[in-house]
């Protein structure tokens, strides 16, 4: 893409592989967003302090604008594009939506992804574990308390987990 | 007059109200501008589907208005609420608006189209009348139909509309339902395109693509006011498909691809004249020392001089409020693209008019070659007034010829956006010992006038807001300066109901009438448990038809507060949205939790010092105490905005607490500023 005769990085993406043709130092976020054109996770510091682009990498939750892409080759990475299975959305999809967890928006992806993360690992957190796993993502509209209900709602839905 | 076979050749047939004020319509049409009569205020089209498209220049930044604005319609069209479709903040298809902002939509936009709703509902009336040939009063328009109960027969509004090509202005007087008959408004809704939004589908600007677009990168001066003195672009013009644009002081960079966009302008050498500027160690003796013309008081009454002179009680203090930063989670984001000499360029923007204003001076042509859309943005909170990125992106475009995207890093909203007023307010009181405010004396420099007038029953006042030549870039932000001024008020109305030694919800009480006033302090009180406990705080205040009161418990842990609980009142008339009110309301408490405690800009030689979020901390999980909020529903009152009044009341009732639990006063925001020591 930005025509450097890299080797190209391979990385699954939502289950699909891709061979970037990118620097192997750029940022996840920016392959994602500029080269595969998947928009939903969002850019909002580059400095991995907000979490709007929060990703999943085999399963763990990270921010992918510190995440260079020579660091995730071969690796599984989802995005919110890739969270709902066969149809039906993620459990914490529905929870967010359920529980009005939003106001603008923006920070939502990376909020259901790191959510989803941390229930993949604790299916049943306490709220103060959902609150410390969420710290690093911030809602500039200040809507932490439906976020965390989401997270309570979703947990207590006992459905499947990414 | 709008040309109404043209207007309609836009939409296509079926029904169209045009909100026109009264007394505009026989006005002339401005030509120059877009197919809508300048004194259009928004329409609303039914198609032959049943479709209920409403077109309105207010835009969807996060607060709800995007449901709330749809219900307004719904309630009054009688037809189901997902029906209805809005088109918003765009200038071509919208008619002119002057922003989204200062808690209008509600108070003013909705009124407007729930009038418009209601005319078309008459007219559906008609049409089923003369189609059945029907006694009109006897039909009922319900779930987007109408129906004759006699007949049983049901018509949808679609086959009503189908085949017409009606165009109505609202008439004068038109019957809105009183809110005590609501059906759709006053009920929870959620938020429009949630679904997208979990899913990632939603695209804000700084998602927007074009065909054949580049991207672009700007070169920023090393501080403000800087002059471009001298630079080598040679190693940024040696990258395969870059282009370098330089204008006087703007030096931008044109790339096939964001990342060597920004790789071409880090590869630029720039060097800058730079000129002397303040920094925020002397800002407020800056701001003394820097006032404009002299201000008129916004209050004069009775003669402070007198009452001081005469006063049991006297008390002066100082207060400061610093700049802070909107910090909206998606920075500053544009596309532009030219044809033909028109420009279009989506942004986002509480000001869609306004960026068309910008762009249409910034390169010389009228505003009709200029078309901004505005897509649901990433927030704003007052903080997206200007164009900055729609102007960049259409220099860029221009030269390139292509559509270009510019996106602002985080350090460039942080330092090249602007912020919210840094003040000093100086309060001169006087009360009798019996506990009666008789002078009050509040003079607000720099911040701000909003709010400066307040509930309290005070004989003698001068209130006065005094400009100051600000040393940083300052603009609106969410509530403007109530925030400021009701933080140094309610202090201060703290401070002296300790000099008389008075409970501080009983001095507020004893000193207004304001039945609003005194209705939300009383049931925030109440809710919270207001008594004699060590750590409690309250504050009242009042704007834009709106009332709050606010209570807050802290505690001091390792000489740093905590907030343990915050109780809310709020009352802004009849409730629209109950869902989004409280979604509003909850979310300002958390936002001002962040003014109140630790938000502050550093800057010193023309540079903000902590423009990265790991040096600005804005308000995290663990920042988030239990909150409660009392939403006080007057249906007898017509409904107010609600997405600013709400965070004017968190700073000074958690400041009164950390009085109460440590006594020492703090009369700085943020309040960090000294170490409170139990």
């Amino acid at each position: 893409m930005t025509g450097e005769g890299h080797m190209p990085t391979e990385i699954i993406v939502n289950g699909v592989r891709h061979a970037v043709d990118a620097e192997p130092e750029a940022p996840l976020l920016s392959v994602l967003r500029d080269d595969l054109e998947l928009t939903g996770t969002k850019y909002g510091c580059g400095e991995g302090q907000c979490g709007a682009c929060t990703v999943l990498i085999d399963g763990a939750p990270a921010h992918s604008c510190i995440t260079r892409l020579a660091s995730v080759a071969g690796k599984r990475i989802t995005t919110i594009e890739g969270l709902a299975a066969g149809g039906r959305l993620h459990p914490v999809q529905e929870a967010f939506l359920h529980a009005g967890a939003m106001q603008c928006g923006y920070c939502t992806a990376g909020m259901i992804v790191a959510s989803a993360g941390l229930l993949a690992s604790n299916p049943n957190p306490s709220e103060a574990q959902i609150k410390q796993a969420l710290e690093g993502n911030i809602c500039r509209c200040g809507t932490y308390p439906r976020i965390v209900g989401a997270v309570r709602m979703a947990a207590r839905s006992g459905g499947p987990h990414a | 007059m709008l040309d109404r076979r043209e207007f309609l050749g836009t939409v296509g047939g079926g029904i169209v109200v045009l909100l026109v004020p009264e007394g505009a319509a026989a006005q002339q049409r401005d030509a120059a501008h877009n197919p809508f009569p300048p004194e259009l205020e928004a329409w609303l089209h039914i198609d032959e589907t049943g479709a209920v498209t409403v077109f309105t220049g207010k835009v969807e930044v996060g607060q709800g208005v995007r449901a709330s604005l749809a219900q307004a319609v719904a309630e009054e069209l009688r037809t189901p609420v997902a029906g209805v479709r809005l088109v918003m903040g765009d200038t071509a298809l919208t008619p002119y608006d002057m922003g989204t902002f200062g808690s209008r939509s509600t108070p003013y936009m909705a009124p407007q189209l729930r009038k418009a709703g209601a005319t078309a509902r008459e007219l559906l009336l008609d049409l089923a009348a003369e189609k059945w040939n029907a006694d009109r009063a006897t039909l009922v328009a319900s779930g987007g139909a109408v129906a004759d109960p006699k007949t049983a027969k049901v018509v949808s509004y679609g086959a009503l509309a189908a085949g017409r090509k009606l165009v109505h202005t609202i008439p004068g007087e038109v019957a809105l339902t009183p809110a005590d008959r609501w059906k759709v408004l006053g009920t929870p809704l959620p938020k429009a395109d949630a679904t997208a939004i979990v899913t990632g589908a939603l695209h804000y600007p700084s998602d927007m693509t074009r065909p054949g677009m580049l991207h672009g990168k700007i070169v920023r001066p090393a501080s403000f006011g800087a002059k471009l003195a001298s630079v080598d672009t040679s190693k940024a013009e040696a990258m395969p498909g870059v282009k370098v644009v330089r204008d006087g002081d703007f030096l931008g960079v044109i790339a096939p691809h964001p990342r060597l966009a920004a790789r071409a302008a880090a590869a630029i050498s720039a060097q800058w004249t730079e000129v002397p500027q303040p920094s925020n160690a002397d800002l407020f003796e800056y701001l003394r020392h820097n006032m404009e013309a002299t201000a008129r008081p916004e209050v004069e009454q009775g003669s402070v001089e007198k009452a001081l002179s005469e006063a049991e009680v006297k008390l002066t203090e100082t207060y400061t409020v610093a700049y802070i930063a909107h910090c909206p989670l998606e920075p500053r984001a544009a596309v532009a693209e030219w044809n033909d000499g028109d420009v279009t360029a989506w942004t986002g923007s509480q000001r869609p008019f306004g960026v068309r204003s910008e762009l249409a001076e910034e390169f010389g042509i009228p505003e009709q070659r200029v078309h901004v859309i505005v897509p649901d943005t990433g927030s704003g909170y007052g903080g997206k007034h200007s164009g900055e990125a729609a102007i960049e992106a259409a220099r860029l475009s221009k030269a390139a010829g292509k559509p270009v995207k510019v996106v602002w890093t985080r350090q460039e909203e942080f330092t090249w956006a602007y912020f919210r007023p840094a003040g000093v307010i100086e309060i001169h009181s006087a009360a009798t010992k019996a506990g009666a405010i008789t002078s009050w004396e509040h003079l607000n420099i720099n911040s701000g006038p909003a709010a400066i007038r307040h509930a309290y029953d005070i004989p003698n006042q001068r209130v006065t807001f005094q400009p100051a030549r600000s040393p940083l870039r300052q603009g609106s932000y969410r509530s403007l300066a109530a925030a400021a001024n009701t933080f140094a008020r309610e202090t201060h109305i703290d401070e002296l109901a300790h000099a008389v030694g008075a409970d501080p919800l009983e001095f507020r009480l004893a000193n207004t009438k304001d039945e609003r006033f005194r209705a939300v302090l009383r049931a925030a009180a109440e809710r919270f448990g207001w008594g004699k406990q060590k750590g409690c705080g309250i504050a009242a205040g009042w704007d834009k038809g709106s009332y709050v009161a606010t209570c807050a418990a802290v505690s001091i842990v390792d000489g740093k507060v905590r907030v343990d609980r915050v109780v809310e009142a709020f009352e802004c008339g009849a409730i629209v949205n109950p869902d989004g009110l409280e979604n509003q309301v909850t979310g300002a408490i958390i936002q001002g939790l962040g003014g109140a405690l630790f938000e502050a800009i550093e800057f010193a030689k023309g540079r903000i010092l902590n423009s990265r979020l790991a040096r600005y901390r804005v308000p995290r999980q663990s920042d988030v105490p239990p909150i409660e909020t009392v939403l006080l529903n007057r249906k007898d009152l017509p409904s107010a905005g609600a997405g600013e009044t709400p965070i004017i009341g968190i700073a000074p009732a958690i400041g009164n607490a950390i009085f109460s639990a440590t006594g020492t006063r703090l009369r700085s925001l943020p309040l960090k500023s000294t170490e409170p020591r139990p």
